[in-house]
């Protein structure tokens, strides 16, 4: 056997150990750990797997509520009751520093993980959301060139991986900014369905059990990637592209249609999925679930190469890769069916009674570690943190006045707001025949056929705003997130998330992420969606700095009936235009400022949650009445980008005549600003006296901006009109991205 | 009377065919496993589409070589109706029960959007509940359907009236925009000179219910339907 380098001050260092947990671990051991002990120890203690420096703060969050079966961090993902005995498991995981390195296998390999972490649940993967960041993609710079490389390949990587597997992509975000230069976020999303009964645990039960491995063989791709992950990006990061995996969407085509096929039986006593930490962390999770132990043979283990070391074979991160737990005596049942799909597949270990993760190599141990406090036991850190500077307040009226004209083009054109057809196109978002709304509307929407359910999801976060506010940025973007679901029709029911933040260490990116947690905790408190888990990825800097904080909302939310299936485009020349809400007058913070006046200043606009909600379940019910024909959230770029939107979404374009009347406000700031809790609809002229009585009989601000139809957008305030044919709207919207990306 | 959908591994169309076939047309609708070598007593095959084996040599390469397709080209030398989809066209044309072949779309990228498509020819077993010259919306989601075969193939379809379905643009004109891929003439779809087996890029299955904002794909299956005596014709 190959003799294991000897432990030093040095080798503990490059793995990430301080001194102060490597005395941790000498206790639990009672004695010095070997290096591959040393290894497992590393990755299950990276903030990738421990979440030592952000546990304490993700206590904060509500997650139990009625519907919710299985909680945030009792399994891979949370599931929620949707009805009929069906339910959904879903979750959101970011792949980011991985996509830095190596764009394609770096996004391709997030949404292979994220598919499995859902079908261990038991449940099919019915369809995938992402939500990317981006450097700034439009110019001649070497940083621009780079960012483009690195849209490019995520975008393809996604593509290449989703469209394999069958499962679409229907929907998500992207935003540019030069934050994210040096470190995009690659956030990836996936829901399934399952009957309650058909939810599986990873626990290692019954003790005497054989523990299978399933999957694709063993290599050295991903060495230790979880503690690679929870590392600052820096000019050397691209020597770690070793930490990256390489994903065959093909073999976990096989696999997940194998594992479900294996979970309709009744051979499975547990199951999980081999994803960051690999081998060792599905083994000391499912033994720590369960109460038990586990004991495996590396010998055993199907590897694609040779000469592995146990160090090497413990932290690999190759793809496509579970462990099941079998029930004694159904042995036969996992070998026909992973015969029958021609998958690697090797009788492991078997569940012991001591607690003990132990890893034998050809019978000798190699490591044995107390299980549960290997995946519990990792110390909980409270970082430092530090407020930063408020913002100033802006002062409007002091902004040079531009032509407004110009400024709405230039915001559509923005990359971050204009159409992202470019992308989605690249997307399969049609197969399994259920998508109702594609990409491009607030949330897409989705017939899971199965269940006859129909769910809508979105995923949203502004961090222009959390990085001048966090706290009011973070309750916006639970607030959008339910408002988009309010504008497809849905009745919001839970949120996954998605933390990405700069190094802890870093006394103001840690205030950032308080602030961040706090907000969404109390937004999701008052939304009544609780939060099922997700993930958090901290260490997102390059040489230039931390990146905005960027706490990503998934929400997902029901449809009860195909009619209340509302879009944002409008749908017939004639129909009367309403805001429901009120016109507002905040520019702090605004994609205008930022865009147009080259920006990011100051206040984030003012959450009210009662008015919120007040005006979500206003809509909500205009919909159930069959009264709305279109509904679009205003948000980045106010009510003139909202307008724009509603004009071209739909592929046909259509016009509108808009007239604001008096309203006293500076043309910019009424066209632009980003006051919350504002929904533009659209009904037909005859219900349109009745809609508006209905929504004042609420207590709902709203008022009619005009109607649908023409073959411009025209915007009368204050004795002034604008006019902006459909045409020149469509060209700076439609073809912005495209444009941009062919370049060179 | 019994429909098969073929399952390569990779294949990811499977489950949307079974429903389009068993949901929407309640037809008796079975899977078929690539590795079983007998399709005898079906009256439709369906060849799904996906990934088969990964595509990972050449679309449907791989699949042709299924102990499945020797019974797939015994049956259409039967006269059993074969549908191929997406992948499952591929995989036709790779066994060569199609002319011709499909390539990289002119783009280089995967294209996934709604398309129209034209009956060329309604007097077909895939066509017949359509009419000649109307435009089905249907959408299309492959990275390789650029349909391409030499001069002579194309003569041949064009006078056989073997070419079903074309690309065309909301006026059902055949122009260079519409065509999402490149493919050879705006062909989207084709059929043997049997007039038995029939490939198509778009995906009907994907357009066989109105909340996903098109039934158009249902003229297809039951055009086939009609022929192959599962059902009677409405007209």
């Amino acid at each position: 056997m190959m003799k294991e380098p000897a432990i030093t001050p040095g080798v503990i260092a490059s793995h990430g150990i301080t001194p102060g947990e490597y005395e941790r671990i000498k206790g639990i051991l009672g004695r010095e750990p070997n290096f591959t002990e040393l290894g497992i120890f590393s990755v299950m203690w990276s903030e990738h797997c421990s979440y030592k420096n952000t546990r304490l703060q993700l206590k904060k969050f509500p997650t139990t509520g009625p519907g919710v079966l299985v909680k945030a961090g009792e399994e891979n993902a949370g599931v929620i009751d949707i009805g009929d005995g069906w339910a959904v498991a879903f979750k959101m995981e970011s792949h980011n520093h991985p996509s830095a390195v190596e764009p394609f296998q770096g996004a391709a390999t997030g949404v292979g993980g994220i598919i499995r972490d859902i079908f261990t649940m038991g449940a099919r993967p019915v369809f995938s959301l992402n939500s990317l960041r981006f450097g700034p993609i439009q110019g001649g710079g070497a940083a621009e060139k780079t960012n483009r490389r690195l849209f490019a390949g995520v975008v393809s990587g996604i593509a290449h991986y989703g469209n394999c597997i069958g499962i679409p992509t229907i929907g998500g975000e992207i935003y540019f900014d030069e934050s994210y230069n040096g470190n995009p976020l690659v956030n990836v999303f996936c829901l399934g369905v399952l009957k309650h009964e058909q939810i599986a645990r990873g626990a290692a039960k019954g003790v005497g059990n054989p523990v299978f491995y399933v999957g694709a063989e063993t290599g050295r791709d991903g060495l230790a990637g979880a503690a690679f992950a929870s590392r600052d990006l820096t000019e050397e990061s691209k020597e770690d592209r070793p930490a990256v995996q390489v994903g065959d969407p093909f073999r976990e085509k096989l696999l997940l249609e194998a594992c479900l096929e294996l979970l309709a039986t009744d051979a499975v006593a547990g199951i999980q999925d081999m994803g960051a930490a690999g081998l060792t962390c599905s083994t000391c999770e499912t033994a720590s679930r369960g109460g038990t132990g586990v004991e495996i043979d590396l010998a055993k283990v199907p590897k694609r190469e040779t000469g592995m070391t146990p160090y090497e074979i413990m932290l690999s991160e190759s793809q496509e890769r579970m462990l099941i737990i079998v029930k004694k005596g159904h042995e036969q049942t996992v070998r026909d069916i992973f015969e029958k799909w021609d998958l690697p597949y090797a009788e492991v270990g078997v569940v012991k009674d001591d607690g003990m993760m132990r890893v034998l190599d050809h019978g000798h141990t190699v490591s044995e570690i107390p299980a549960s406090k290997l995946a519990n036991d990792a110390p909980v850190y409270s970082r430092e943190t530090k407020p930063r500077p408020a913002p100033e307040p802006l002062d409007a009226a002091s902004l040079p006045v531009v032509d407004n004209h110009k400024a709405l083009l230039q915001l559509l054109s923005h990359p971050g707001i204009a159409s992202k057809n470019w992308v989605y196109r690249q997307y399969d978002h049609t197969v399994r025949a259920g998508t109702c709304v594609p990409p491009g509307s607030d949330a897409a929407v989705f017939l899971i056929r199965e269940a006859n359910k129909i769910v809508a999801a979105t995923t949203d976060c502004n961090a222009l705003y959390c990085s001048l506010e966090p706290r009011e940025g973070a309750r916006i973007a639970v607030a959008e997130a339910a408002r988009n679901l309010t504008c497809a029709g849905a009745r919001p029911i839970a949120v996954t998330d998605n933390l990405n933040f700069g190094n802890p260490h870093n006394p103001e990116n840690f205030w950032q992420l308080v602030e961040c947690v706090e907000g969404l905790a109390e937004a999701c408190r008052a939304f009544n969606t609780p939060v099922t888990g997700g993930n958090v990825s901290l260490y997102n800097q390059s040489p230039a700095g931390a990146i905005d904080p960027t706490p990503t909302v998934g929400m997902v939310g029901l449809i009860e009936d195909e009619h209340h299936i509302t879009r944002s485009h409008f749908v017939k020349a004639g129909d009367t235009i309403i805001l429901v809400g009120e016109l507002g007058s905040e520019l702090g913070a605004s994609h205008f400022l930022k865009v147009v006046h080259g920006k990011k200043a100051g206040h984030v606009p003012k959450l009210d949650f009662t008015k919120e909600l007040t005006v979500q379940e206003a809509v909500r019910s205009l919909v159930k009445s069959r009264l709305v024909k279109s509904a679009h959230d205003c948000s980045e770029g106010g009510l003139a980008v909202a307008l724009a939107e509603s004009c071209m979404s739909g592929g046909d374009l259509r016009g509108a005549e808009i007239n604001f009347g008096s309203t006293g406000l500076r043309l910019d700031q009424l066209l632009f600003n980003e006051s919350q809790s504002r929904i533009i609809i659209s009904v037909a002229a005859t219900n349109a006296s009745a809609v508006l009585s209905l929504l004042e009989w609420r207590g709902v601000p709203a008022r009619s901006l005009g109607v649908v139809g023409g073959e411009a957008l025209v915007i009368r305030a204050d004795g002034a009109e604008l006019n902006w044919t459909l045409a020149e709207l469509h060209k700076a919207w439609y073809f912005s991205i495209a444009d941009a990306m062919s370049a060179n | 009377m019994k429909a098969a959908i073929i399952r390569f591994p990779g294949s990811n169309c499977d489950q949307d065919c079974f429903y389009a076939l068993n949901d929407v047309f309640h037809v008796e609708t079975y899977y078929v496993w690539h590795k079983e070598t007998s399709l005898e007593g079906f009256g439709l095959i369906v060849l799904p589409g996906g990934f088969s084996y990964g595509d990972y040599l050449r679309c449907g390469a791989i699949a042709r070589y299924s102990p499945v397709m020797q019974s797939v080209v015994r049956e259409a030398e039967k006269g059993t109706h074969v549908m191929g989809i997406c992948n499952g066209f591929q995989i036709l044309c790779e066994a060569h029960l199609l002319p011709g072949a499909l390539v990289r779309n002119r783009s280089l990228h995967f294209v996934c959007k709604h398309v129209n498509v034209r009956v060329e020819n309604c007097r077909t077993a895939f066509t017949n509940t359509a009419l000649t010259g109307q435009s089905l919306n249907i959408p299309i989601a492959h990275g390789e359907g650029n349909y391409v075969a030499d001069a002579e193939t194309l003569r041949e379809l064009n006078r056989g009236g073997r070419i079903l379905l074309r690309y065309v643009d909301n006026d059902g004109a055949v122009s260079d925009p519409a065509n999402p891929n490149g493919s050879a003439e705006n062909i989207a779809g084709i059929c043997n000179a049997r007039g038995n087996v029939f490939g198509m890029m778009p995906h009907p299955e994907r357009a066989s219910d109105a909340r996903l904002g098109s039934e158009d794909g249902k003229f297809i299956f039951e055009s086939v339907l009609v022929s192959a005596g599962f059902i009677k014709a409405e007209k």
